[in-house]
């Protein structure tokens, strides 16, 4: 902290944090790989995760290729598994949707936010010149490393085929599953480790929102997106330690360690006399249901972990771009926290068939179905924001309508698995599928894109493209919905998950076309994503050059200079109202008002974000 | 460009209602009507949110739409600068409420009659019909084995010299509640008869008893849907809902099959049994 304090005595030497060689002498190696900058290291979040989001969808098109033309040679990436022919076996058919989960997840999804956005706009937006713990926060993204490493030696042992929620006994007795050698043991190791560098930027994130606020930003003046961090902050180090305790129970059960550590050889989760795949039977007394209670139990609060901090930004660029305040800030706020708080009591809803106590389905389901309340509070709350605006349709607006409608659909279709009934159809389904995609693509993904192309001239300095902006935009958007919409026929239909060879069975048959039709839609929306790319990369270099505030937004992230130097801000910021002044009659000049303009002499003027709604 | 997007906006969902109302056009829906009454009740449920999900979805989706065009076609030199309303704020959260609450109460019912002990028809709950074994990738039936007068005994929990096996056939009869007792042998396995609306883990180490009254006879789907191995998809196998005299046959046959030593013809096994 010492050292980033006297960083911001000296900011003004660094307005050009790249090409710009101050006098702190930083070698190549301390600025761009182990960098202590809050900035740097949420860039090397968002490289990363945008070329794991490119390696995610690769598995995914794998996936597709598998349900639209089953064991047919597979173009374009058949050559890399030519040994069988470029066709995809039921083994590696398993293999690779796991992977693509674990990577979608644990790689794309949580890092992006958390990881890049969380890291590059907490200090930024609340006035500080760096986090916390700056090298606690350098080690959170270098944790990311071994842990992508571990997921690479996974599928070098042939990958692990458990499903990416890895059910004992499945993952948890080697002889259960051909490839769950040691595959499933790095896979389990690479969680862990993506686990500690979530929890490094838990607790970093939770100091730094809570000590490190510029004069005046009180909490009830933090831009929402401020608000999705902290939540999600407090989500992490609540649910975190569960999936940690119960990997390594799962790594303990699976290890089998011979001479004196044979103690070692636990049986958490194995039930005693079963014979898997003709080894021995097991011995033990442990309970397989146990795993899934302690594995939903993070897993479901972390769905919000993967959307809360989108609608946090969605919030901030909604207001922006219609020039006119969120629409019930407050709402907005006590949603987010009751959103976290029920998703801890709701994790059952991912086991009302699983065998546990019935009883429990019923409570599971009240709390399921009521939180759909504060998700509908929210989406009331944006609509209302954009109504009386004046809006420009750019890529960013578009990017955040489309996280609004997408996440009607992936809510509404919520509904259907909340309710325990129905769900005993539905559970493992399609309908599981296109709902979680909508939620996890269509809603946090949208909200991704528009941030990238929104804050992407205070990272660089300059502006993306906005014709690639729009043509990535749609085709995305169409490749999305004509890829997942139809997924809930699909489930309704009775497809169920997971399955190499669905064809076999005689209700499905007839669904090969409609699988058909998703993978050619699936396969426009991956090739969008080179338009994301080559717009991101070439923009660093010819985008249009902008200033400290092109937008015209009132964060304090917009009074550093673009893109800010080390310690962020030439003068220290000082902030004077709410984040979403936009348009206020007191304040007649410009249509927005950013925070840290002093009043002028005026008295403070009435309709801070927090004051204006009672 | 601002008349295109927001025709964008407004197609899609659009498209989206006009695609879904098809859809049982092409197959692409249940396949077919439930054949058990509680089946019916679920799919009953399923229309019920269905409507409130249409309702709900069409009428934030042209909201969105609304707002949009109004906003982007905004004559005002400044936005309108409101930061919220409490009452609309109250409306939107009670008016949801109390249509969730309902939504979650109503559903019980059908929830206990499925999967509460205390809820099953008794006679389905004091003679289970089979046992079915799921294991890496086939359904192993076992029927208790035929008292003298050719009739079932009562199921015993651990295997019994006389119990009958099958394996990936479930015959059962109409007309009447059945319950079988539902195990795994290895891994997780999930019992699923897409046809029946009914889906039931297999977990090791406990024995789960499911409950279903077909009302007709067919062959039916029997698929695993939980992922057991590289072989989940090939878990194929077939509920077979038949007349009680027909079950009540194919149960002899199974046993005069099953005591085949070779040299006699089965049906004299049969017999020499009685």
């Amino acid at each position: 902290m010492s050292a980033s304090g006297v960083a911001l005595e000296h900011g003004h030497d660094h307005e050009h944090a790249h090409g710009a060689h101050g006098h702190h002498e930083l070698s190549f190696v301390k600025k761009y790989v182990f960098s202590t900058d809050h900035k740097m290291i949420g860039m090397q979040f968002l490289f990363t995760t945008l070329l794991m989001l490119m390696v995610g969808g690769a598995l995914a098109l794998g996936v597709r290729w598998q349900l639209a033309f089953p064991w047919t040679a597979m173009p374009f990436f058949g050559p890399m598994f030519a040994e069988a022919g470029g066709q995809i076996s039921p083994e590696f058919y398993t293999m690779l949707f796991t992977m693509h989960a674990t990577v979608m997840i644990f790689l794309v999804i949580i890092p992006v936010l958390a990881g890049a956005f969380g890291n590059f706009l907490i200090p930024l937006m609340i006035g500080a010149d760096d986090m916390a713990f700056p090298v606690l926060n350098m080690l959170s993204y270098w944790f990311m490393i071994p842990a992508i490493a571990c997921f690479g030696l996974s599928f070098y042992f042939g990958g692990a085929a458990a499903g990416w929620t890895s059910y004992p006994l499945l993952s948890d007795i080697r002889a259960a599953a051909p490839s769950s050698g040691s595959a499933q043991t790095y896979w389990l190791l690479g969680v862990t480790l993506v686990g500690v560098s979530s929890m490094m930027g838990s607790v970093n994130y939770m100091t730094t929102i809570i000590n490190m606020r510029a004069p005046g930003m009180t909490l009830f003046r933090m831009p929402l997106t401020i608000w999705g961090m902290l939540i999600t902050a407090i989500l992490q180090a609540f649910a975190l330690p569960v999936l940690t305790a119960a990997g390594f129970m799962l790594v303990f059960d699976r290890l089998d360690f011979g001479g004196w550590l044979e103690g070692i050889h636990t049986v958490f989760f194995i039930p005693s006399g079963l014979v898997v795949n003709n080894a021995d039977p097991t011995v033990g007394g442990g309970q397989p249901l146990l795993w899934q209670h302690l594995f939903w139990f993070y897993s479901h609060p972390a769905v919000y972990i993967m959307l809360l901090p989108a609608m946090g930004m969605v919030s901030d660029m909604l207001a922006c771009m219609c020039r006119k305040p969120v629409f019930g800030y407050k709402p907005m706020v006590f949603s987010m926290s009751a959103i976290a708080g029920l998703g801890f009591i709701v994790w059952g809803h991912h086991m009302f068939t699983s065998g546990m106590n019935p009883a429990l389905g019923m409570t599971f389901m009240l709390s399921t179905i009521m939180i759909a309340l504060p998700s509908a509070v929210k989406v009331f709350n944006w609509i209302g924001t954009i109504w009386g605006g004046r809006l420009q349709f750019n890529t960013v607006t578009l990017n955040c309508a489309a996280f609004i409608s997408m996440f009607i659909v992936g809510g509404l279709s919520g509904l259907f698995m909340a309710a325990v009934p129905v769900d005993i159809y539905f559970h493992d389904t399609y309908m599981i599928v296109a709902h979680f995609h909508y939620i996890v693509f269509g809603t946090t993904l949208f909200g991704v894109f528009g941030a990238i192309q929104f804050w992407y001239p205070k990272m660089f300095g300059r502006k993306m493209d906005e014709t690639l902006g729009q043509w990535h935009f749609f085709l995305t958007f169409v490749g999305f919905n004509g890829a997942f919409f139809p997924m809930h026929m699909l489930g309704i239909a009775g497809f169920p998950r997971r399955y190499a060879d669905p064809y076999i069975h005689p209700y499905l048959e007839h669904l090969m076309p409609l699988n058909q039709f998703i993978t050619v839609s699936a396969i426009i929306m991956g090739v969008a994503q080179f338009f994301l790319l080559y717009n991101f990369g070439t923009s660093w270099f010819r985008g249009e050059k902008v200033g400290r505030n092109p937008w015209g937004a009132n964060g304090l992230e917009w009074f550093a200079p673009s893109p800010p130097g080390h310690g962020n801000f030439d003068v220290p910021p000082v902030c004077y109202r709410g984040p979403y002044e936009y348009s206020n009659p007191n304040h007649p000049d410009e249509d927005h008002w950013m925070q840290t303009d002093p009043p002028k002499g005026k008295k403070k003027p009435e309709g801070d974000a927090g004051a204006g709604h009672h | 460009m601002r008349k295109f997007w927001c025709g964008f906006f407004i197609f899609w969902p659009i498209a989206a209602v006009i695609y879904s109302a098809v859809s049982p056009q092409f197959n692409w829906w249940f396949p077919g009507p439930s054949v058990t009454e509680l089946g019916q009740r679920i799919d009953n449920l399923f229309y019920l949110i269905l409507i409130i999900v249409t309702a709900v979805f069409v009428g934030t989706q042209v909201a969105l739409g609304y707002v949009l065009w109004r906003a982007s076609h905004s004559q005002e030199e400044r936005s309108w600068f409101t930061h919220g309303s409490h009452s609309l704020e109250v409306i939107w959260s009670v008016v949801p409420s109390v249509i969730l609450l309902f939504l979650a109460l109503y559903q019980m019912d059908v929830w206990a009659l499925f999967r509460v002990q205390s809820f099953f028809p008794k006679e389905a709950l004091n003679a289970p019909v089979a046992e079915v074994t799921a294991r890496q990738f086939e359904w192993r039936i076992r029927y208790p084995g035929l008292d003298e007068h050719g009739k079932p005994k009562k199921l015993q929990l651990k295997p019994q010299p006389d119990d009958l096996y099958t394996v990936n056939d479930l015959h059962v009869p109409i007309g009447r509640p059945v319950m079988i007792n539902l195990r795994s042998d290895d891994v997780q396995h999930s019992f699923f008869l897409p046809h029946l609306r009914v889906k039931q883990d297999a977990v090791p180490g406990q024995i789960i008893p499911i409950w279903f009254e077909p009302k007709k006879q067919g062959n039916f789907d029997l698929t695993c849907a939980e992922l057991c191995g590289w072989g989940h998809y090939k878990m194929r196998a077939q509920l077979i809902a038949e007349r009680e005299v027909e079950f009540q046959a194919y149960l002899q046959k199974l046993r005069a099959d099953q005591n085949y030593d070779g040299h006699a013809t089965p049906s004299a096994v049969a017999k020499k049994d009685e």
